[in-house]
């Protein structure tokens, strides 16, 4: 498999997907010298026990650039939109930005949002910030779209900015390497929301890189969402550097994907900073849905506060793996990690585990997961009441969703994202 | 209305209800009284269809219909209520929400037209009033963190919006001062009218001089051990149980 992908490298740098200064194919070559000696991960390695990605793995992939370009209409994309219209919304259809698709007003001062191209042939350096896995290596090796988007020091920007990208008929067989990069300087508030939507069932291969840098006293609200077909696999890699006094919160919806993997690292990067990262997951089918978070506290008097939950009916499986480290340096550390799940199906998996490094001794540092199904007393209360058996248990269900929702803080993507789980789950509003 | 002949009952290996018998007719409020653990909450919790009761004899008709061969929500829309010792909290779900879903499924059920959120909140704001309650409450999840006088009112909430025919409050008035007392009560007494009915489940008289019962019956040991008119709940609170149980209240309590 790996001369495959050294064939489809040579070829890409070829024809083009070299193009830039000479440094930055260098760093395309680095990362793709990288993955090659790593390889594949396998269920042999720690990190993915529990998800064998054979069948991304294991197959060919068209790469994205020579694929055959798709013909999407407004209309096929406008129920994918998030938000009112007025939001900036950048479009990429099977990996490709589509401006005619996009909403692009005039951007506030402050705020500049350029193509992924645009921002390395600039600074290339952009392209080894993350050190992630042989994945994220593939991206950096073959990655040419995507967008850069930087807010200007105390700049507060109104509305968040969605990335939306969808799958077409195209996209059958074809691997999607895209990257989004935000830069939120000192003191700036910025809101991005980030989504994947497939428009049909193509067994299409996203392979997403996410870098957020949060510098001092800046705060960033992150939703991501997941929706691709069912046929779809999707792995999904998001870093987080935040300095002095940042915020960081994230919300994180997967519900799409054959396989479906994301993987969330934040570096607390100096003192006093938050990150909150919220997660919701809902398999059904045979879904397999990875979440791997890694929190890395590295100075003293920082606060994490974790809160994962999903849902899992027929023969779906879910995977959860929460990393806490709290280095020796990192006193006063406030850490909290939960992560539920709620089983609707006998068949139905969940593959949970807290992991945390503390080497720190004056923290307060707490983990909980549970598995389990809805309370039955709940459902009683719920029928007594005349709501039939199903209908309550649709309702129990959505309210074990609802309270994670409720942490996101922008009205719009929220009401937004219970519409999606509602709809989901079968429960009108 | 409700006719209980014979009914026993059981929970995992214990049996607790041991040959009820029972007639409600409509307009009118029983009181079943008796010392804790004598079976009423169970009794209550039977008669709504709580999946961890078995019953394991006898036979209970609701408006001539085989009430123990209905679904717990096909009972409620039959027009049957439970108002619960201990009101369950559903984090997630706000009171107006689970109002709205337990009005509308009772509608659906009975073949009228589902209310949508703005009519809905109409009558809501009409039975607010009954238990002396501002809209604040309704934005809030479903008992979750409320008080225990909270609950309780809340449960009289729900069932002055579902109009039950045949209401069964189980110790709704315990728990509650003399004001949240009275707003109970009031919110009982103004529901009442000559096609429904109200089983009151209580261990004290307090309640039964705000709701005036026609019949008293006393429960021990799963059994109807008395039955009389209003004044047999005086005697009770002058008496104790012990005369009609022969255990002594503190044993029995
Ligand atoms: N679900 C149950 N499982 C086992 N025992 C129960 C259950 N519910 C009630 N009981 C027992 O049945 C008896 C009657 O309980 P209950 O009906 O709650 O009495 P009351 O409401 O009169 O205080 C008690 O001994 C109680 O412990
Ligand atoms: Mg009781």
């Amino acid at each position: 498999m790996n001369q495959a992908y050294a064939e489809a490298f040579e070829r890409f740098t070829k024809n083009g997907g070299g193009a830039g200064p000479a440094e930055l194919l260098g760093l395309r070559r680095e990362a793709f010298e990288h993955f090659a000696r790593t390889g594949f991960p396998t269920t042999k390695d720690e990190e993915w026990r529990f998800t064998p990605v054979a069948p991304i793995t294991g197959r060919e992939w068209r790469l994205s650039a020579e694929a055959k370009t798709s013909l999407v209409t407004p209309a096929d994309i406008a129920p994918f939109r998030f938000g009112p219209p007025a939001w900036c919304t950048l479009v990429f259809v099977d990996g490709r930005f589509e401006a005619g698709l996009s909403h692009q007003p005039k951007l506030p001062r402050g705020l500049s949002v350029e193509p992924l191209s645009q921002a390395l042939e600039a600074d290339p350096a952009l392209l080894s910030k993350v050190t992630g896995t042989s994945f994220s290596a593939l991206n950096a090796a073959f990655v040419k779209e995507g967008v850069s988007i930087r807010v200007s020091a105390g700049v507060e920007l109104a509305d968040p900015i969605h990335i939306l990208s969808v799958a077409s008929k195209a996209a059958d067989g074809a691997s999607l390497n895209t990257r989004i990069v935000l830069h939120v300087e000192r003191g700036a508030r910025a809101q991005l929301v980030e989504s994947y939507a497939g428009l049909f069932a193509a067994a299409s291969f996203t392979n997403a890189v996410t870098q957020v840098t949060v510098e001092a006293g800046a705060w960033v609200e992150h939703s991501r969402i997941q929706r691709e077909s069912e046929s779809a696999y999707h792995i999904g890699l998001t870093q987080v550097d935040q300095a002095r006094d940042s915020h960081y919160r994230s919300f994180t919806l997967a519900m799409g994907g054959a396989i479906a993997r994301h993987d969330l690292r934040a570096r607390l990067g100096d003192e006093n900073v938050e990150t909150l990262l919220y997660g919701l997951y809902l398999g059904r089918r045979e879904q397999l849905i990875d979440n791997h978070t890694a929190i890395f506290h590295d100075h003293p008097n920082c606060r994490s506060w974790e809160v994962y939950k999903g849902i899992l009916d027929d023969a779906s499986h879910a995977v959860f793996n929460g990393k806490v480290f709290v280095t020796p340096e990192a006193q006063k550390t406030d850490a909290k990690q939960t992560n539920r799940n709620l089983l609707l199906s006998d068949r139905a998996k969940v593959d949970t585990k807290p992991q945390l490094e503390i080497f720190a001794d004056d923290v307060k540092c707490t983990h909980g997961a549970t598995v389990g199904r809805l309370d039955e007393i709940a459902h009683f209360y719920l029928q007594s009441r005349g709501v039939p058996r199903e209908a309550a248990q649709q309702l129990l269900t959505y309210a074990f969703a609802a309270e994670v929702m409720a942490e996101v803080t922008s009205a719009p993507v929220r009401e937004r994202l219970d519409g999606l789980v509602r709809e989901r789950l079968g429960v009108s509003s | 209305m409700l006719d209980i002949k014979g009914l026993r009952a059981s929970a995992g290996e214990k049996d607790i209800l041991k040959g009820i018998d029972l007639t409600v007719k409509a307009g009118e409020v029983h009181a079943i009284m008796g010392p804790n653990g004598s079976g009423k909450s169970t009794l209550a919790q039977v008669l709504a269809g709580h999946p961890a009761y078995k019953v394991t004899g006898g036979t209970v008709t609701f408006d001539g219909a085989d009430l123990l061969d209905m679904e717990p929500e096909e009972r409620a829309q039959a027009g049957l209520f439970l108002a619960f010792q201990y009101p369950v909290e559903i984090a997630g779900v706000t009171n107006a929400y689970f109002l709205r879903a337990a009005y509308n499924a009772i509608r659906k059920a009975r073949g009228e037209e589902e209310l949508d959120p703005m009519d809905f909140l109409d009558i809501l704001e009409e039975k607010l009033k009954l238990v002396e309650w501002g809209p604040e409450i309704m934005q809030r999840a479903v008992n979750s963190g409320f008080s225990g006088g909270e609950k309780k009112r809340n449960e009289i909430l729900q069932m002055a919006v579902l109009e039950p025919k045949l209401a069964i409050l189980d110790e709704t008035d315990s728990g509650l001062d003399i004001d949240a007392l009275r707003i109970v009560a009031e919110g009982v007494n103004k529901l009442r009218r000559p096609d429904r009915a109200t089983i009151v489940v209580t261990h004290y008289q307090r309640l039964l001089d705000h709701i005036v019962p026609d019949y008293v019956h006393v429960l021990f040991d799963g059994q109807i051990v008395k039955s009389g008119g209003k004044e047999l709940a005086h005697e009770l609170e002058a008496k104790g149980y012990e005369w009609l149980t022969g255990v002594p209240e503190a044993v029995s309590a």
